[in-house]
């Protein structure tokens, strides 16, 4: 049977400061996964860092819900074009 | 370190308010943020700027030490006494020589300016124009393990030294050049308690002098001599692992390519599979021929008129 790690919602709020209607926001526009057991509701870990970098631009930068949504599609574009262009390099080193 | 005009990284005039500080911190922020900005050095490197020039001119006191004593301001307190020395032997002497304070004793420690930053950010510092410190997750790390083509091909074990631990990792066959693989928890401590951050390994593979590499494809020239090419025959052909022998079809032209199934390099984290080995033909043809051999191509040449 695989272990699952689960932090409670309230738990991180109260770690990072913020407000629970912030991590509900986040789970309305689909950016993170929230899981209910018992009617409590957890983040699972696999989803912390990015729910943390979500955040950081959010106190760091002043950003809202919306522009991190927009943010995070470019953001794995970016990271989906950086991976397209480490294969297509590898690849080009085969006709050097 | 050098010198660093605070004002010229946040690109704003020394009269520069509170506000106008704030607003030019965040507008570059926002350019620069390490999370806007994956994998560029470069604007890290910006942003740390950024952090520093905002630390500073956002706090009165340390602004205004800054100013004061520009590139020596965090000696402030060294060079007022030392300039109360000055005044106190220019009323014993009755020097009234104007002598010019030596900024040279201060500048020495250059590279203290650097680590009195790295303190001040490690967390020692408060204070810093009221900005909430949040408590994050460990600082991920970032490492390179270079390998050859070898090393690449199997799976093999290693040990790294992080931060003076030791970490024994398992590389999975077939990893690609520039590939990058996480390992959770094993980077920098987390912040008051925080959970660890993460260790990002990097492979650099090498070039091989033989093989070319695309994907878990391997190619490869082989020179073929121009009887062989002709009239067929067999080669040893170099693998990876070994030499093979490969039959040659008669008439085979320059620039054949024979695929070898399954000679390549394994497939990541796809255990039995492998892929191809490519070898093109480079056929040689023959120098230094002998009168007999010279008629004997002659007759061949004629014979194929």
């Amino acid at each position: 049977m695989s272990t699952k790690h689960l932090i409670t919602t309230t738990d991180f709020c109260v770690y990072h400061h913020l407000e629970h209607s912030f991590i509900a926001d986040l789970q309305d526009a689909g950016l993170v996964e929230i899981k209910i057991v018992n009617n409590t509701t957890y983040i699972p870990e696999s989803e912390l860092q990015k729910l943390e970098r979500m955040i950081r631009l959010h106190t760091d930068l002043d950003i809202n819900v919306a522009g991190i949504e927009a943010i995070s599609h470019l953001l794995q574009r970016i990271e989906d074009i950086q991976e397209e262009m480490r294969l297509l390099q590898n690849s080009l080193r085969a006709y050097e | 370190m050098a010198f660093i005009d605070y004002y010229e990284v946040l690109g704003i005039s020394k009269t520069a308010t509170e506000k106008d500080i704030k607003a030019a911190y965040r507008k570059l922020a926002r350019k620069y943020h390490p999370d806007l900005n994956p994998n560029d050095e470069q604007a890290h490197k910006k942003f740390q700027q950024l952090n520093e020039a905002n630390e500073v001119l956002s706090d009165p006191d340390k602004r205004k030490k800054y100013d004061q004593y520009g590139e020596n301001w965090q000696h402030g307190e060294a060079y007022e006494h030392a300039q109360r020395q000055q005044q106190s032997q220019q009323r014993n002497y009755g020097g009234g020589g104007g002598q010019a304070f030596d900024f040279d004793g201060f500048s020495g420690g250059g590279e203290d300016f650097s680590d009195f930053f790295q303190s001040m950010f490690g967390g020692a510092a408060g204070g810093g124009g009221g900005r909430r410190q949040a408590k994050y997750r460990g600082q991920d790390y970032n490492a390179e393990l270079h390998l050859d083509l070898k090393e690449a091909s199997e799976t093999h074990k290693q040990t790294l030294t992080v931060n003076g631990k030791n970490i024994r990792i398992t590389i999975p066959a077939g990893v690609e050049n520039g590939q990058t693989i996480k390992i959770a928890g094993h980077g920098g401590p987390g912040a008051n308690g925080g959970p660890g951050g993460d260790l990002y390994i990097k492979f650099l593979v090498a070039d091989d002098p033989r093989f070319k590499r695309k994907g878990a494809d391997l190619y490869v020239n082989t020179k073929l001599d121009i009887y062989t090419a002709i009239l067929g025959g067999e080669i040893t052909a170099e693998t990876l692992t070994g030499k093979v022998k490969v039959k040659v079809k008669p008439e085979t032209q320059n620039g054949t390519k024979v695929k070898l199934k399954g000679k390549g390099l394994p497939v990541y984290k796809k255990e039995g599979e492998f892929g191809d080995l490519i070898i093109s033909y480079e056929i040689e043809l023959p120098t230094n021929l002998t009168d007999k051999q010279k008629q004997l191509f002659e007759e061949l040449a004629k014979s194929s008129a």
